[in-house]
């Protein structure tokens, strides 16, 4: 066996002895990786990570962390750093006390000690804060401090539960930066937890969709976005657009799809087996064109637009297609391209490798 | 760099001004409360207060002699005027019994007064003119020493010191300094001290025992929370007299704990477990260990569980994460809790009283003591002083330190 820095193999988790909140779990993530648990909220995420730190005990299966088995080791021995969403600092020390607090558990040496508070503190530009209490720093700089508690005793694996989710988007955008910089200086393996996709796209190396206790699919984002493996996937990943049809044919990876208004269109046979079977088509807003080079895209369908928004650099354009009133179309702002009015028909195209097949949920 | 410093102080003025908005209008809103609580509490207190110095009876039963006295110097024996005086008073005031009030005041003081003046009473009636003074040094020649008439005019001021010194076992001597009572009569500081002793202990029980029971409510399933805290509460709806007895059912020498020991064999005599200093740990522990849960569970209950388990994951052992990261956050819980208790167990009366033995009862006991058996206000007013005087101290001290005012409760 490959040695991962953590596998999850078989995890099974149930608090209640009746209802399993993480369904058979297997994930291997590698050292220095960065890997995000994205999915709705109630699927498990926390969970995992709790159970990952020590905190819950799997039901089911065993954590490995560097090749050993951890599900009998405490939290404390573990020597993993965690950044809790609420930050969790200690209200009644300093934030240098905080800092020092993982560092003093380890009895190192006093100089040693007050070294690392300070190398820590500089590396979020915390420094001038050190004889703060928490309860006077801001949401911000409190999730610097958080982050670099998680960080001074130089853990190899950090966790990290929503540790954004109470800051305001600019604030987020910029820690999100901070956070993806500080990952890639010191090399250290990140298990991240978030609902906000956008958050997930821009930091992970790899993102797991979790839903109902169950991965629904590892891959990094661009594999993610471009290539759902399924609809949930599809639908919880950026736009997308669905149609619904009936898979007619099947050829060589590529299928024959009857619509609901009787059109037909191909696509990738992703997640449909058999003829005749329910299917939902995916294909991204940004990948469909207005009356289309037919020779180019093969793949065309009647539209009715029922709603233009101009967004600046690129014009939104909601359409009726084959009885989907959803189905939006973004139009790039190219300078003149005034010609799209509502209440008028056009014909739309998209490639065949852009509209997926996938289950019908 | 000047400019910084007016911009400062006008951010700061501003500051104040909006400050005090806000504090006019909380003043109208508590105003009527405000009032309703000067009337109903610091007026009772006031009078007590008053009572504890006020001397004027003295003046009412001698008249005269006080505005004779009241400019002499001190020096040597007073006037011809001073004895008519006190002559024309005492005439007044034996009949009317009132001259023995007076000697018993004045005996606090200075030994042997009470005698003099019953003395001179009884034959008073034959002084019938000049010269009063000599006749009155031949009645009794105390008359003619000084330190009689200094103890005289300082006992006819309108206030008086005397009884507050004395309940710190402190008087006045002849010459008007504040000097120690004799040994055998000092007992009031020791009754201070044992008040203070037993109160701390009784305080570090209730911690002791009151500190894993709201940890385990805090900590503890919904359902077994309400039961702890019903049978806690429980306490709150027994009056203190019966829960007080059942005690000394439970301790005395026929009482269940020493049946069963007897029985067991362990011991061959019953142990002495009440109408002692343990009883009244007992009992006052018990009596008040819910004003010691109470602020530490409301307390522990605010405490989320990520903070333990933020100190666990930085390598904290559990019990490292306990005393290092959540005690200290219950700090405010116990500095709360513990002034409650100690400040109730100050001024206890009934429980030490009924289960204590002679050597076990607080300043309060003595309070009542005078009241009721002397029927003396002055001492007992001067003992409630002290009391409120320490009650007030230690919440001076404490309080401001564990911020009550901020403490939220249940
Ligand atoms: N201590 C617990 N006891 C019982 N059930 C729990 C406990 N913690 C979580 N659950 C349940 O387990 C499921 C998964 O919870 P979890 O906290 O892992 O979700 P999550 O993915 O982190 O959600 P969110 O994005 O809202 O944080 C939920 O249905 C939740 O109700
Ligand atoms: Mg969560």
């Amino acid at each position: 066996m490959q040695q991962y820095h953590v596998s999850f193999r078989g995890v099974q988790k149930s608090y209640d002895g009746i209802r399993l909140v993480v369904k058979d779990l297997n994930l291997d993530i590698e050292k220095g990786e960065f890997v995000t648990m994205l999915g709705p909220s109630g699927s498990g995420k926390t969970t995992c990570l709790m159970m990952l730190a020590g905190f819950e005990t799997a039901t089911h299966g065993e954590i490995y962390y560097n090749g050993r088995p951890v599900n009998d080791l405490p939290p404390h021995k573990r020597g993993i750093g965690m950044v809790f969403q609420n930050y969790a600092l200690f209200p009644h020390m300093t934030v240098g006390s905080n800092l020092a607090f993982p560092l003093k558990v380890r009895k190192q040496p006093r100089h040693e000690i007050d070294k690392a508070v300070r190398d820590a503190l500089d590396m979020v530009q915390m420094g001038e804060f050190i004889d703060r209490y928490p309860g006077q720093l801001s949401g911000g700089q409190k999730q610097r401090v958080a982050l670099a508690r998680a960080l001074v005793f130089r853990p190899e694996l950090v966790l990290m539960d929503e540790p954004l989710g109470a800051l305001d988007k600019q604030l987020r955008e910029q820690m999100q930066y901070e956070i993806k910089n500080i990952h890639q200086r010191l090399g250290v393996t990140v298990v991240y937890v978030t609902h906000d996709q956008s958050e997930a796209l821009t930091m992970s190396d790899r993102i797991a969709v979790f839903e109902d206790g169950i991965i629904q699919q590892i891959a990094p984002p661009d594999d993610l976005y471009e290539r759902p493996d399924n609809s949930f996937v599809a639908q919880f990943i950026g736009e997308n657009n669905t149609l619904r049809g009936t898979v007619a044919t099947i050829r060589e990876g590529v299928a024959r799809v009857r619509l609901e208004d009787g059109q037909m269109v191909s696509a990738l046979a992703v997640n449909v087996d058999t003829d005749g079977i329910p299917t939902l088509l995916s294909i991204r807003p940004e990948r469909v064109a207005i009356n289309p080079d037919e020779a180019k895209m093969a793949q065309t369908v009647d539209g009715h637009v029922e709603q233009l928004i101009y967004l600046g650099d690129h014009i939104r354009c909601r359409m009726t297609v084959a009885g989907n009133s959803e189905f939006i179309v973004k139009i790039p702002n190219a300078g003149g391209s005034g010609m799209l009015e509502v209440g008028q028909d056009v014909r739309i195209g998209w490639l065949t490798e852009d509209c997926r097949a996938l289950d019908a949920q | 760099m000047a400019q910084h410093t007016t911009a400062d102080t006008s951010l700061r003025e501003k500051l104040r001004r909006a400050e005090r908005r806000r504090k006019i209008q909380a003043g109208t809103l508590i105003g009527p409360l405000l009032l309703l609580m000067l009337i109903f509490y610091f007026i009772p207190i006031g009078m007590m207060l008053y009572r504890s110095i006020d001397n004027s009876r003295m003046r009412e039963i001698l008249p005269n002699t006080a505005r004779a006295l009241a400019h002499w110097s001190g020096e040597s024996i007073p006037g011809e005027e001073a004895f008519a005086a006190i002559v024309r008073d005492m005439k007044k005031a034996y009949p009317a019994r009132t001259l023995a009030t007076a000697g018993r005041r004045l005996n606090f003081d200075q030994v042997g007064f009470y005698s003099l003046l019953l003395k001179s009473g009884r034959k008073i009636k034959k002084i019938d003119g000049p010269p009063y003074r000599d006749k009155l040094i031949k009645i009794d020649k105390k008359w003619g020493d000084p330190a009689y008439w200094t103890v005289l005019k300082r006992g006819l001021r309108n206030i008086t010191w005397m009884y507050l010194l004395r309940a710190l076992d402190l008087r006045y001597d002849t010459q008007n300094r504040v000097v120690g009572v004799p040994e055998e009569e000092a007992i009031y500081v020791s009754i201070i001290l044992r008040t203070i002793y037993i109160s701390l202990s009784v305080t570090i029980l209730c911690l002791v025992i009151g500190y894993p029971l709201a940890y385990f409510m805090a900590t503890s399933s919904a359902s077994v929370r309400n039961l702890l805290m019903i049978g806690l509460l429980l306490v709150f709806w027994t009056s203190l007299l019966v829960r007080t007895l059942s005690w000394i059912l439970v301790l005395q020498d026929k009482g269940v704990v020493n049946s069963f020991l007897l029985w067991t064999g362990l011991i061959s005599h019953p142990l002495p477990l009440v109408f002692n200093r343990f009883g009244v740990y007992v009992a006052m522990t018990h009596v008040l260990l819910p004003f010691m849960v109470l602020p530490l569970y409301s307390v522990m209950a605010g405490i989320p569980s990520y903070y333990v388990r933020a100190a666990r994951s930085l390598g904290a052992t559990p019990i490292a994460a306990f005393f290092k990261v959540y005690t200290p956050m219950t700090l405010p819980g116990i500095g709360a809790g513990c002034l409650m208790v100690f400040i109730q167990a100050l001024g206890y009366y009934i429980t030490p009283a009924l289960v204590g033995g002679p050597k076990d009862q607080m300043v309060s006991y003595f309070v009542a003591f005078f009241v009721n058996e002397r029927v003396n206000w002055s001492m007992a007013s001067a003992l409630g002083v002290v009391l409120l005087v320490m009650t007030g101290s230690f919440y001076l001290i404490f309080g401001k330190r564990v911020n009550i005012t901020n403490m939220k409760l249940g």
